[in-house]
């Protein structure tokens, strides 16, 4: 059943086609919102015994041979995103019924893309073992390019979707390196298993390169410094998507990978130094390019960036603590919550925030900033969230971001004091990256929600007359605000529910003291609502505000600097650069220079290289081996039968007309098959005459339409060419053929089959018992071939005939 | 431009069926004897190509009104479900089964999997080969 689970979105996806076919009336995502609803309720109910330090195991055997098993394993951290990505899927599908139209859209393709991505996220968060782990996160990039391109009649939007998935693909396959060599080190694919061994491999030579390269696939799926550029692009995707993978659920798949690897690289230095110098030039980054931007989606998708980086650099931090005798007794011990407590937070503000950019998208046609404004009389509701949600971004009481960006001061504050890795003297710059990092965040959380909802309105600008939005719509974001304050007033509950465990299956090894008992709830920390006037959290918090407030006061002033960043010099550019002029260009150059369009010239080509090859390679392994000794006398009417078949070819060459050239290669396949007869092999010999057969009479089909022989005149040399090249292949063939007659290596194997062919198969033709059983596959994968082949044929005359129709019509 | 073949159509109607069933002989042969899902495909396929001769593609269509493309995915879908049975039970991929049977009219007579199996590559055969013929003798 918990197995079951991950694959219930998938499944139910099989039936949506059908759905939106035949129920017509309804739309389709309320038969959608029951699977994440069923879900969610389903996970809850582990959430007592995971509290209690327990875990649930249940695997179903995929591929025993390989040890593969599809496993879900729930402890704290798998349990905390499983509830994530349900309870937010829940609330975003809830959110886009009311969004996408059900008559306009093609929602049967959008549900599929979202179950199937639902899926894979649960299958990402709860595999254990690394195979099936990387076959979820692939499948997570495959179906957000398909969501992110769900209008794929928009340039941009395929634009945005084939740039997540070239940066996100590229990520996952380095990571997959990671695991093979983790595995390579620990001997099982099992995360558990890596992590109940750790110290064992730590000094292996490739312990540093696959940590490395794990870490390359959370970067690049958790959209960190230099991978982001992905994250913006992918904006194009509807809102109600953005809000669902881009802010609570994808986006967070390479923090959970850091987290889960975490006990297992945590005794390295490269792993805190790049975890947390990646997160926070992450953070400061995207929470200065944020106010650049002008598309309420594009603030956003900054803002999301540099959380990440927070909750990423925090993530860096916690694992100091396993280099600190005694740690769960110091301070260091908030870094992990810090990061877990934010996450949560993260997932809501965000997502509601997210919501309402659609949501004033919806309603006043645009999400340029500059044509917004004043909407706050119009949507007091949608104000409203968007007020609670932004304030809590911007880490301002009473809204839970407050909580949880307190708390990551603390962590940076700490890192100050500390002396391993010459935290000492960085430390201090740790600090100011993180201070400079909030004032940025409070200045972009107030531009969008003050530069949208306040101000003057400028009705004129707008391409719709705005009004408040559906109630429906504003349900989902309602519930996530309400959360945003209800998480601030209840911090130590879900602390104690859902934050504590997950650090507890963080960092297993700090919490195992005799002292302290084995559970979660040893943790002692307490979110504090307020920390007396001397704790310099307070102070940096009030220097934020108050720096952060004359910031955006005087925004119009200086944020004509950024215009100073010249576009060439971007990391987009780098990437535009690659794909475009080096991929797209380049080669499109390099293959109009071997391309013409000329088939006899492709031919030419591939007999030339296949023959030099072959006879190479017989030369180079000295493979030449000419004896006649086991040749069998050549009767007078095979002599016949060859000149006819000389003759045959000699005539399809010389050919004035088609039909006598048609005549002449007929007659080469039914000698051959005559030979066939003649050396006992009536299977092939019946074959080749069905399709000679065939063959000639799809010639004569198609007659009229091919073009007439002999036009082609070629200047000398290139018939030359032609000659040297049919001789090399004819040389070889009969070279491979006599030298393959000549020596015998190994001991035939048709002896086996003739003994095996009967018990083990229970057939008595040989060759179709190899067919259908010894070599099955290769059947199964010719048929595949033959049916994309007759496909792709049907294709291109079809859809040419259907083109020239339509310019037909045109003209 | 049109011909009066009378005698070819006439005749082309009693060989459709001779071929026909003759590649229906082949298939079920195939184990034993020269034969098989391959050649049983060819050559009912080479059946309906003379009747395509004899009379013409719309005619043939009228007789025939199969849609070769969804032929050709049941092939596949039924080779691929054959080989991928045993899956479910335990077994590698692509294990057959074959046991005999006392059956009626036939007396001992053995029943195997890979007979589905052929089965498949039989319709898949048929259904590209006249995807081809019919898609290309179309293309005015």
């Amino acid at each position: 059943m918990q197995v079951l689970a991950i694959f219930i979105p998938l499944l139910a996806a099989i039936l949506i086609p059908l759905l939106f076919r035949y129920a017509r009336t309804i739309h389709t995502g309320w038969f959608v919102l029951i699977v994440p609803l069923l879900l969610v309720s389903y996970y809850v109910t582990f959430i007592s015994r995971v509290m209690d330090g327990d875990t649930a195991l249940a695997s179903f055997n995929w591929i025993p041979s390989l040890n593969i098993s599809f496993e879900s394993y729930l402890d704290g951290l798998s349990l905390l995103f499983s509830l994530l990505i349900t309870g937010i899927g829940t609330l975003v599908v809830l959110y886009s019924i009311f969004y996408l139209d059900k008559t306009k859209e093609q929602l049967h393709n959008f549900y599929i893309y979202l179950l199937m991505f639902m899926t894979a996220m649960l299958g990402v968060v709860q595999s254990d073992h690394m195979i099936t782990l990387y076959l979820f996160w692939e499948l997570t990039s495959i179906s957000s390019f398909l969501l992110i391109g769900y209008w794929f009649q928009r340039d941009k939007s395929r634009f945005g979707a084939l740039k997540s998935m070239m940066i996100t693909v590229a990520g996952g396959l380095l990571m997959l390196g990671g695991f093979v060599l983790l595995a390579q080190m620990g001997g099982t694919y099992s995360i558990r298993g890596l992590i109940a061994q750790v110290p064992h491999f730590w000094d292996s030579q490739y312990f540093v390169l696959a940590l490395v390269l794990i870490l390359l696939g959370a970067f690049t799926k958790s959209a960190q410094f230099p991978f982001y550029i992905w994250l913006p692009d992918a904006m194009e995707a509807p809102t109600p998507v953005s809000a669902y993978l881009h802010s609570a659920t994808m986006v967070k798949a390479g923090i959970y990978l850091v987290a889960r690897f975490t006990p297992i690289f945590a005794v390295s230095e490269v792993w805190i130094w790049l975890v947390t110098g990646i997160g926070l030039l992450t953070l400061i980054w995207g929470s200065f390019f944020a106010v650049k931007q002008t598309d309420l989606k594009g603030i956003l998708a900054f803002s999301t960036v540099s959380q990440l980086g927070l909750i990423m650099s925090l993530l860096g931090a916690s694992a100091i603590a396993f280099h600190v005798e005694d740690a769960a007794n110091t301070v260091f011990k908030y870094a992990a919550f810090a990061a877990i407590f934010h996450l949560i937070n993260h997932a809501t503000f965000k997502g509601s925030l997210f919501m309402i950019a659609g949501i004033v998208d919806h309603e006043t046609g645009t999400r340029d900033i500059r044509k917004l404004g004043g909407l706050m009389s119009m949507m007091p509701l949608s104000f409203s969230v968007a007020f609670i949600s932004g304030l809590s971004m911007a880490g301002l009481p009473p809204f839970n971001g407050f909580l949880s960006k307190e708390m990551f001061l603390t962590a940076m504050l700490t890192l100050k004091d500390f002396e391993l890795f010459e935290f000492s003297t960085w430390g201090i710059l740790l600090l100011i990256v993180a201070v400079v990092a909030s004032i940025f965040t409070f200045v972009y959380s107030f531009y969008f929600v003050f530069k949208t909802f306040m101000g003057k309105l400028q009705v004129d600008k707008l391409p719709q007359k705005p009004h408040e939005a559906p109630i429906g719509m504003l349900i989902a974001p309602l519930i996530l605000a309400a959360l945003v304050m209800l998480i601030f007033f209840i911090p130590n509950v879900i602390g104690s529910v859902f934050i504590k465990p997950a650090v507890f299956a963080m960092q297993p090894f700090l919490y195992q003291d005799p002292f302290l008992s084995n559970m979660p709830s040893s943790i002692d920390i307490t979110v504090k609502l307020w920390h007396g006037w001397t704790a310099p959290e307070l102070w940096l918090t009030v220097c934020i505000i108050a720096i952060g407030a004359i910031l955006f006061v005087t925004l119009t002033k200086w944020q004509k600097l950024y215009r100073l960043q010249p576009e060439k010099f971007s990391i987009n550019a780098l990437y535009d650069f690659v794909m475009d002029g080096i991929f797209n260009r380049g080669m499109a150059k390099l293959s109009k220079r071997i391309m013409h369009g000329s088939t006899r010239h492709y031919f030419m080509y591939m007999f030339a290289a296949i023959s030099l090859i072959v006879i190479g390679t017989l030369f180079y392994k000295n493979a030449f081996k000419l004896s006649f000794k086991a040749a069998a006398p050549i009767e007078l009417y095979q002599l016949i039968l060859i000149i006819v078949l000389v003759l045959g070819t000699l005539t399809t060459l010389i050919a004035r007309s088609r039909i006598t050239a048609i005549v002449g290669l007929g007659a080469v396949g039914y000698t051959v098959a005559l030979f066939f007869v003649m050396f006992n092999a009536p299977d092939l010999a019946l074959t080749q005459l069905v399709i000679e057969t065939i063959s000639v009479a799809l010639f004569l089909l198609v007659f009229y339409h091919l073009p007439r022989l002999g036009k082609v005149k070629e200047y000398t040399p290139f018939r030359f060419r032609r000659l040297v090249v049919s001789i090399g292949i004819g040389a070889m063939v009969t070279l491979l053929a006599l030298s393959a007659h000549s020596q015998k290596l190994v001991q035939s194997i048709n002896e086996y089959y003739k003994e095996t062919v009967y018990t083990l198969a229970g057939g008595g033709n040989i060759v179709n018992v190899i067919l259908v059983d010894y070599r099955g596959f290769d059947t199964l994968f010719e048929i595949t071939v033959l049916g994309l082949a007759g496909m792709g044929i049907y294709a291109m005359i079809k859809l040419r005939l259907s083109r020239k129709e339509k310019s037909n019509e045109s003209e | 431009m049109k011909t009066n073949d009378l005698i070819l159509q006439f005749t082309a109607k009693i060989v459709f069926f001779i071929i026909f069933f003759f590649s229906i002989h082949i298939f079920f042969a195939g184990h034993y004897t020269p034969g098989g899902g391959f050649v049983g495909g060819l050559l009912t396929s080479s059946a309906i190509v003379l009747l395509v001769i004899a009379f013409d593609l719309k005619t043939v269509r009228t007789i025939l009104p199969i849609n070769y493309m969804y032929m050709t995915a049941s092939g596949l879908i039924l080779a691929f479900a054959t080989a991928a049975y045993p899956i479910f039970d335990g077994k590698p991929f692509f294990t057959h089964y074959f046991d005999y049977f006392n059956l009626p009219l036939f007396g001992k007579t053995s029943l195997h999997t890979a007979a589905l199996f052929d089965l498949g590559v039989f319709l898949v055969v048929v259904g590209v080969t006249m995807t081809i013929i019919q898609t290309i003798g179309e293309d005015e």
